[in-house]
């Protein structure tokens, strides 16, 4: 299969590989996927106590190289958004901004799926309530 | 200089020798007759080159040239032996036993004869990947026709106990048929040693054209029959109708002569490499051969790297064109059935590579090779959830994966 520039160059370049303290109260971590279906990913943000801000993001991703860059996007997406921001991120600006094919689809849904368990895990340590998803993939 | 990529997936296909191109191209233009032909000297020339090759053939097996049956390949060899004694043995019996980690061209016959009617008992191959003779015997019902079982597997190598199914077949008067595609021109097959009724191979795993193959079907002691299922001129004794591919059967025959003869000095040397890529690759932490490594192919591994996903580790190692059983390079999401069917974990089905070795592969390549493989896996465990993990103690089956 042909990849895309954009996949070959995350692939090649990862953005942000690496662990944030999962322990601090200004971090939240998703974890999803399983390794029986050949996809892991681990996405963490740190967002500013004062600004509500995403400060840093850090992902460590067991996939393919679409899963690997598709999380490596999303860090990059993430850095600088506020929290509300980033749960508008959809796993199509994913697929469009890497040009993943339909057999791909689901990396990008599994980098959204990431991104809103990190920022659940940030909230419910912070006394927030988890947001739930009503979101369907086709 | 090396030429990259570096092509390591000979189990897929083999590049033809050039003395093979050379023995065919007069078979195209100048020598170009029907082999049917029976009345001009155009036909005559490509009869007699035919004959020729069928020798040559015939000698690498120990077989007889008239048991060689020309087919386009392996694949059809499969299907005119499974469909072809289903059919002519439809009176004696209608049961057939195989194995689950033959090839598709195997399993999937067996699915569509199914259909008509037959009743098939898959055997489940070991962790290693072997099956045993009593296996065999205890599947063996009153109205068992035939035991395919593959001579060497294509995706691990290992070879299965073929002598030791043949004998309990003859005992039983049972048919017996094995797909030698890996094996044949690899290693000594020999038709009568071995005990084998029929046997599948094609040309294009052992340094010969592709769109060529045999089946081999034995004459004596018993004397077997397949059922037609290519009608037409009555080619290869009724069993399998049409043209002969003159050129492509004079490479085969040359590929088959060529391995005859510089078998023995391939294989030492190819293993000698093969086993020198595998024990630098096992210096890898949590790096596993997969399948027997007593009873296997001496120009095949198939190796694991636990923590790393397939289809990322091949695109990591760009620069050697290898197979994996990944997940999603099939696009289905499956890893290797060959290699789950051995009972490996999925994490560790999804990350195998397989590497096939040529009497064309240089040392200068596997030292590439070696490093190149060396730096993606440790690449990709940088950016591994799962390995840090690992790192941490944490044993990845306690975890609940949302899995999707």
């Amino acid at each position: 299969m042909a990849y895309s520039d954009k996949v070959i160059d995350h692939y090649s370049n990862p953005r942000n590989i690496g662990t944030l303290d999962k322990s601090s109260k200004q971090v939240g971590t998703g974890l999803v996927g399983a390794p029986e279906c050949g996809d892991v990913m681990r996405l963490q943000i740190e967002v500013d106590e004062v600004t509500g801000i995403i400060k840093d993001a850090k992902f460590k991703t067991f996939g393919c190289g679409s899963a690997i860059a598709s999380s490596s996007l999303a860090t990059e997406w993430l850095k600088g958004k506020s929290v509300d921001d980033a749960l508008k991120i959809d796993n199509m600006d994913i697929v469009e901004e890497l040009a993943l094919p339909p057999v791909k689809i689901h990396c990008s849904v599994l980098a959204e799926d990431a991104i809103k368990s990190a920022i659940n895990d940030y909230r419910v340590k912070n006394g927030l309530s988890p947001i739930e998803d009503n979101k369907k993939h086709y | 200089m090396l030429n990259l990529p570096i092509y390591l997936d000979n189990n897929a296909t083999t590049p033809m020798d050039p003395r093979v191109l050379e023995a065919m191209l007069p078979y195209f233009i100048e020598n170009f007759g029907n082999a049917a032909s029976r009345n001009h000297a155009f036909g005559w020339k490509a009869e007699e080159a035919v004959d020729y090759a069928r020798e040559q053939i015939a000698s690498l097996i120990n077989a007889d040239s008239k048991e060689i049956i020309i087919t386009s390949g392996a694949t059809e060899s499969n299907n005119l032996a499974l469909k072809g004694v289903f059919e002519m043995y439809a009176e004696k019996g209608n049961h057939f036993i195989t194995v689950e980690t033959e090839h598709k061209a195997i399993l999937d016959t067996c699915k569509h004869l199914e259909k008509l009617g037959a009743e098939v008992t898959y055997l489940q191959a070991a962790e290693d990947g072997l099956i045993t003779v009593e296996q065999v015997a205890a599947a063996i019902k009153p109205n068992t026709v035939l035991v395919t079982v593959m001579y060497a597997n294509n995706e691990i190598g290992v070879i299965q106990p073929i002598k030791e199914i043949t004998a309990l077949c003859k005992s039983k008067g049972i048919l017996f048929h094995t797909d030698a595609t890996q094996a044949v021109g690899k290693i000594k097959v020999d038709v009568i040693a071995d005990g084998i009724d029929m046997m599948s191979f094609s040309g294009h795993k052992m340094y010969g054209p592709k769109g060529v193959g045999v089946l081999y079907v034995r004459r004596k002691n018993p004397r077997v029959k397949v059922t037609a299922q290519m009608d037409g001129g009555g080619h290869e004794r009724g069993m399998r109708s049409g043209t002969l591919n003159v050129p492509s059967i004079v490479g085969l025959g040359k590929a088959c002569e060529l391995c005859r003869l510089e078998m023995d000095v391939d294989t030492a040397r190819i293993s000698k490499m093969r086993d020198r890529l595998e024990q630098e690759l096992l210096v890898i932490e949590e790096s596993y051969i997969n399948g027997n490594t007593e009873h296997r192919l001496p120009h095949v591994s198939n190796m694991s790297f636990k923590y790393v996903e397939g289809e990322g580790l091949i695109m990591g190692v760009k620069n050697i064109a290898v197979s994996s059983g990944s997940a999603c390079t099939s696009a289905s999401l499956e890893p290797s059935y060959v290699l789950k069917a051995l009972g490996l974990d999925d994490e560790l089905a999804h990350s195998s590579l397989r590497f096939g070795l040529s009497r064309f592969t240089t040392d200068e390549e596997i030292d590439y090779a070696i490093n190149h493989v060396k730096e993606a896996v440790n690449k990709l465990r940088e950016m591994s959830p799962l390995w840090e993990m690992f790192k941490e103690g944490i044993d990845l089956k306690t975890i609940q994966w949302a899995e999707h």
